[in-house]
């Protein structure tokens, strides 16, 4: 298998005595989809957080390897810095600019790949490349009839869709998504795994989700979290023939699956 | 807010400020000259508090600073030159902004508030208490400065209604500036630091920076209005860095309508010439002396009916009539 894109080792935070994530360590890998499942509490989105430069990690390391610019260490980096980086990711709680426009949310995001802040005479609308990606984020998300509806009158769903329409007009490499699914209708929600599917062919994706049967159509890797610790890691097959996965995670959610 | 009749009823409003020393006596044309220094004064802290969501109580720093330079940097008894005076106080300000800016923009919130706060009454003390800034009593600016090209003279500011335009002039041009920079893509950045900056920086934005940046432009601006404000005077002290100017100003901002340029010259015209209407002993007798308690009265109105400040009015009574209708 080809290197991978980012590599996290021995990640630890403490929160005073708490180690909400324990000396976790995965790949990800251009290409697929590694998905992190877990109850409530195991860590999940403290990872995410420690990936994207929100908090600060106790120890370990994240490695990514740039696009043609070498090797980053993203442990301490700003979050700006990282999303600059290439690493994308989309929040758990809908986190989008309320009295915008869907559009102008998106414009946004694509802005800063190209902030050019000190042209402070032209219009921000006026730069074709801008406006032409937050288009087409906008199309992808399934949003391409609301661009000019203000954030704060979609429904909650579409707001979930909005909020990856911005990770995805920041053009990243990796995708980091923190329960894109949490709140969305069913027909949305087959929207959102098509188009995961879909991006998976050129991104690496770190996918943090709930809906087990939306995590086995698209993950090619899975690891499971349980008290900030891993506890098993490998194919999606592997993972649920796991006894020791079952047990501690599945079991209640999958409990039609003795043997 | 912002409908489409705005552009038009600003150009009259421009318009009607053109001619109005043609009609107008000395005293009022000097008062709507002050009035339109402030609007400068207030359209730059709006850049701040209404579109970077940055409330400052220390913006009377730039102001009053401005002012010094220009009283420090004229020769005693001769005119100064407007060229090398102007730049020098503009220059000063930004240098001001650029490092209390790199400490200030760590806080966020009340803090911030403190902070400023903090630093304006330190520059007060700085000036008030050292023989440099000439203590309590201040320094005359006893010549305004001269605007010449080579030996031909382009304005006599002297000349009240001369100093009256030309303050229009500046005035328009740093709204139709600021108008400019907001829509670009440094604007756009800004505003989105006011709603949400968390998620701004998650989307790549370095943050700081844009709020650096923001910080020093308005803080030149603010210079700008000071220097004229010295230059109208004809005098400094240590109360034009105060914090009672640094509040004035904000009301003016929050008077008018927060994240509106427009707004924010219109709350230096209402609260200038309101408090100029309450104090007039002629108009209010012994009351005038009081003129303080009616203003808070109006303030505290507008704050509790007018969400929006002044230019909301509109909007704030749409928004009523459709609810009402709703419900009716």
């Amino acid at each position: 298998m080809a290197d991978p894109v980012l590599r996290v080792e021995n990640l630890t935070k403490l929160f005073g005595g708490l180690a909400a994530v324990n000396d976790v360590s995965l790949d990800l890998h251009l290409g697929q989809v590694h998905a992190v499942i877990g109850p409530n509490g195991a860590g999940k989105s403290t990872l995410t957080n420690l990936i994207s430069g929100e908090l600060t990690p106790t120890s370990g390391s994240i490695r990514y390897l740039a696009h043609g610019e070498g090797e980053f260490d993203l442990a301490g980096l700003s979050s700006d810095r990282i999303s600059r980086l290439g690493i994308g990711r989309s929040f758990q709680k809908t986190n989008i600019f309320l009295p915008f426009t869907a559009f102008e949310n998106c414009r946004l995001a694509a802005q800063s790949r190209q902030q050019r802040a000190w042209r402070i005479f032209r219009g921000a609308s006026r730069y074709a490349d801008v406006n032409a990606i937050a288009e087409h984020s906008l199309q992808s998300a399934g949003l391409a009839e609301r661009g000019q509806v203000n954030a704060a009158m979609l429904s909650h769903g579409e707001q979930r869709q909005l909020e990856i329409a911005m990770c995805l007009a920041t053009q990243p490499r990796i995708l980091l998504m923190d329960e894109p699914l949490a709140g969305m209708g069913p027909q949305e929600s087959l929207r959102i795994v098509a188009l995961i599917r879909q991006l998976a062919a050129e991104h690496a994706i770190l996918l943090i989700e709930h809906d087990m049967d939306a995590v086995f159509a698209v993950a090619h890797c899975l690891t499971v979290m349980v008290n900030g610790e891993v506890i098993e890691s490998g194919t999606p097959q592997a993972v649920r023939a796991s006894a020791h996965v079952q047990q501690a995670y599945l079991g209640e959610a999958h409990g039609d699956t003795h043997d | 807010m912002r409908s489409k009749l705005t552009p038009v009823i600003l150009f009259v409003a421009v318009l009607l400020l053109v001619a109005f020393p043609f009609v107008g006596e000395k005293f009022y044309i000097q008062l709507i000259a002050k009035v339109m220094i402030m609007a400068i004064f207030a359209m730059s802290l709006d850049l701040l508090v209404g579109y970077t969501g940055l409330v400052s109580l220390g913006h009377a720093a730039f102001f009053g600073l401005a002012g010094y330079v220009l009283a420090k940097a004229a020769p005693q008894y001769a005119a100064a030159n407007f060229w090398t005076t102007l730049p020098l106080a503009l220059g000063a300000c930004a240098v001001f902004a650029l490092f209390t800016g790199f400490l200030v923009l760590r806080t966020s919130g009340i803090y911030f508030i403190m902070v400023t706060l903090a630093f304006s009454q330190m520059l007060f003390f700085v000036f008030h208490d050292t023989p440099f800034g000439g203590g309590s009593d201040g320094i005359y600016i006893y010549a305004k400065p001269e605007i010449k090209i080579g030996e031909t003279a382009l304005l006599d500011l002297e000349d009240f209604k001369v100093l009256y335009w030309f303050t229009l002039g500046l005035m328009t041009l740093v709204y139709l500036f600021l108008h400019r920079v907001l829509d670009s893509n440094f604007g756009r950045a800004l505003i989105g630091i006011k709603t949400n900056e968390h998620r701004l920086r998650a989307l790549g934005f370095p943050t700081f920076r844009y709020k650096l940046a923001s910080y020093m432009l308005s803080g030149t601006l603010a210079g700008l209005a000071g220097y004229l404000a010295a230059l109208q005077f004809g005098f400094v002290n240590p109360e034009i860095l105060s914090w009672h100017i640094s509040g004035s100003v904000l009301m003016m901002v929050i008077l008018g309508g927060m994240g509106s340029l427009h707004g924010a010259a219109l709350g230096a015209f209402v609260f200038i010439l309101l408090q100029e209407m309450l104090s007039n002993q002629s108009w209010f007798g012994p009351v005038a002396k009081h003129w303080q308690l009616a203003m808070g009265v109006f303030i505290i109105a507008v704050a509790l009916l007018l969400p929006h400040g002044l230019v909301g009015l509109g909007s704030t009574l749409k928004n009523r009539r459709k609810r009402a209708g709703g419900h009716g």
